[in-house]
């Protein structure tokens, strides 16, 4: 029996990253009965990974999230460590010897290629960097995109492109009241933008959108929902699909994509096209993006398998802006194992695994970067959750004869190399300031986008 | 808007729609759960995790379910907040199999 987990020697958990995964595992460890202390290192000095930087600044509801992750920072035991990057200001080696065990929480950063032609001409985005830069992350601060041109597009629909469409669509009105980047909006108040194309690469009963994201594109003030009627013809499988009784999602969506064959201009300026069965193939221009060149598809293989077949015929589309909304995708970090295809840490029920799939000791790891980019906010309370169990269930293997210091063993290699980290009453200075900006312009908060803003705060 | 839970849940209480909840704000009687409107955030979550379909957004419910919402209100905040999967009932299979799911 090892006594790993009582009062006098606490399970010490070092978890990174502090998104809702990070936030989850943590609650979960310190509810568990057991004797725990969580030091959740995060790179920024802000916590709440995408809730604060990747959900819409328009749907402010699902932000109050945050009141939950508050509030298990104020659980005994817990403890916060940001504008740490681990990898570079402290290595996995470091927090092997000071904590007994380490869950990898840091989510999906990067994004997915197309791997087209003219895919890195200047007008060609990433879903990650337009969504980074309008919700004031501060890595995207200093990105400029030009939205002077009539036509974009956007490449994929799941619910990320639904909310790069909503945003390039809504009038300033719709958007001033948010929390979004004032760089952001001074910018889209000098938007051009009239056609917004989302392009599907299968079919309307395949498109990844939740309804209740798109039935949104019905109420928007200045912008109207397109489709072809055309468009909704579908195939047997699609049919099947369509008919399961396990589908519900489908039939909603394809009610909504119905509806919009129907809606007449009624003097809104902007329109969303929604289209399918179409792949980029290129990107056209001479410098800059002028157009794309999309691949008319056909479906093949059985229902709820097809995927997206070149057909041979293909159109050119005018756009001035284009963006890739195909996916996330995880980064590795130095001291693990990196699955290079699904980019997240190999894993077996949030257990870090070796090359044999044998788990690797005290590495574990949850959320998009243990299951890869997709599931939304409380999806991540399972996952966290079933990490935490797999952690809990190894406190036997976990148990070392040296002494783990934890964070105690953390501030000395951080104050070695000058890195100034900060705790969760630190952060709660810099919110409070960002609400009191905002507050002056009749927002939630005005984010703070640079790292030295934040830090000159804290004085 | 709110997120409701209906009448296929009663004798179901899978509870899967729990496990996935960012806010904790399911709450349970002997029969079934409920949603409490003023904690959830209408996230969605938990809607496509019930085998027997039986959570609704608000715009989406039956005419015949709409009185679900006035009952959510008014039970969950009365009863204790389920905050981690329970076991399913007794009758659990045996009612989604008659529900035809
Ligand atoms: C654009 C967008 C909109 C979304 N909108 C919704 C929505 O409306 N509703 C919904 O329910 N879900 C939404 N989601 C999904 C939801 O945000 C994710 O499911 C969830 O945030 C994933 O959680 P995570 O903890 O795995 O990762 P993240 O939230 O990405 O958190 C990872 C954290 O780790 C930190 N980190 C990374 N590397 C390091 C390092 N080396 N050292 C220290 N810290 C590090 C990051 O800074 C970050 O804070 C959206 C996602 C996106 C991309
Ligand atoms: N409001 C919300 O609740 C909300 C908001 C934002 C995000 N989220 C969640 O966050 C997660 C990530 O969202 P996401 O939109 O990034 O991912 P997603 O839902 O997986 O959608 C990705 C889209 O890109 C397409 N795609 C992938 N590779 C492609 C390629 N090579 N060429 C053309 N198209 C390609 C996919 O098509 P295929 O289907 O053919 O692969 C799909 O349409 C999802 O779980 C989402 O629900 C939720
Ligand atoms: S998953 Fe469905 S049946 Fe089960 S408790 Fe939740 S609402 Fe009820
Ligand atoms: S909609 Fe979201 S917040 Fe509301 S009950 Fe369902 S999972 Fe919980």
């Amino acid at each position: 029996m090892t006594q790993l987990g009582t009062e006098t020697h606490p399970l010490q958990v070092a978890v990174i990253g502090s998104g809702p995964s990070g936030f989850y595992a943590a609650e979960a460890l310190l509810k568990s009965g057991k004797s725990v202390r969580v030091d959740m290192l995060e790179r920024l000095p802000n916590p709440y990974g995408l809730v604060r930087s990747g959900v819409a600044p328009d749907h402010p509801k699902l932000k109050q999230a945050i009141q939950v992750y508050e509030k298990i920072a104020q659980t005994p035991g817990f403890n916060f460590i940001g504008n740490v990057t681990v990898g570079r200001d402290i290595t996995v080696e470091d927090l092997r010897r000071t904590h007994h065990a380490l869950i990898f929480t840091c989510g999906a950063e990067s994004d997915r290629r197309l791997g087209i032609p003219g895919e890195d001409l200047p007008g060609s985005y990433t879903a990650t960097e337009f969504v980074g830069w309008y919700n004031g992350h501060v890595d995207y601060r200093d990105r400029v995109f030009d939205l002077s041109h009539e036509t974009a597009v956007i490449i994929g629909q799941g619910n990320v492109a639904a909310d790069v469409a909503r945003i390039l669509a809504k009038d300033i009105d719709e958007l001033k009241d948010t929390d979004i980047a004032t760089h952001a909006l001074d910018a889209l108040a000098k938007s051009r933008i009239r056609n917004i194309y989302i392009v599907g690469r299968r079919g309307p009963v395949q498109a990844k959108f939740t309804s209740k994201e798109l039935k949104e594109f019905g109420h928007l003030n200045n912008c109207v929902p397109f489709i072809d009627p055309k468009e909704l013809a579908l195939n047997p499988e699609s049919e099947t699909e369509l008919a399961d009784i396990n589908n519900p999602g489908s039939q909603k969506n394809l009610e909504l994509f119905q509806q919009f064959t129907e809606t007449s201009a009624s003097g809104k300026q902007r329109r969303c096209i929604f289209t399918f069965l179409k792949s980029p193939v290129e990107i056209r221009g001479s410098g800059k993006v002028e157009s794309i060149v999309l691949e008319n598809n056909r479906l093949s293989g059985a229902a709820f398998k097809q995927s997206a077949r070149g057909a041979g015929t293909s159109l050119e589309i005018p756009a001035g802006i284009i963006f890739r909304s195909i996916g996330y995708k995880g980064r590795p970090l130095p001291g693990l194992p990196f699955d290079a295809d699904r980019g997240i840490f190999p894993n077996t029920l949030g257990r870090i695994t070796d090359q044999n799939d044998n788990p690797i000791p005290q590495l574990y790891t949850a959320g998009w970067i243990k299951r890869g980019p997709s599931g939304i906010i409380g999806t991540n309370r399972a996952c966290g959750v079933e990490t935490a169990d797999s952690l809990l269930n190894d406190i036997d293997l976990l148990a070392t004869n040296d002494r783990k210091p934890g964070a105690e063993g953390i501030y000395p290699i951080l104050n070695a190399k000058k890195v100034r980290h900060i705790d969760f009453k630190a952060w709660k200075k810099i919110d409070q300031h960002e609400i009191e900006l905002g507050k002056t312009k009749g927002k939630p908060r005005e984010k703070m986008t640079s790292i030295a803003e934040m830090l000159k705060v804290l004085g | 808007m709110a997120t409701v839970v209906t009448e296929n849940c009663n004798g179901c209480r899978f509870t899967d729609c729990v496990a996935v909840c960012p806010v904790e704000c399911f709450h349970f009687d002997d029969n079934m759960v409920y949603i409490d409107p003023d904690v959830c955030i209408d996230c969605s979550a938990c809607i496509p995790e019930c085998p027997v379909q039986a959570i609704y957004e608000e715009d989406d419910l039956p005419e015949e379910l709409k009185t679900w919402v006035a009952i959510n209100a008014e039970r969950a905040p009365t009863l204790p907040v389920c905050g981690e999967p329970m076991e399913p009932l007794p009758t659990a299979e045996d009612r989604k199999a008659a529900l035809g799911f």
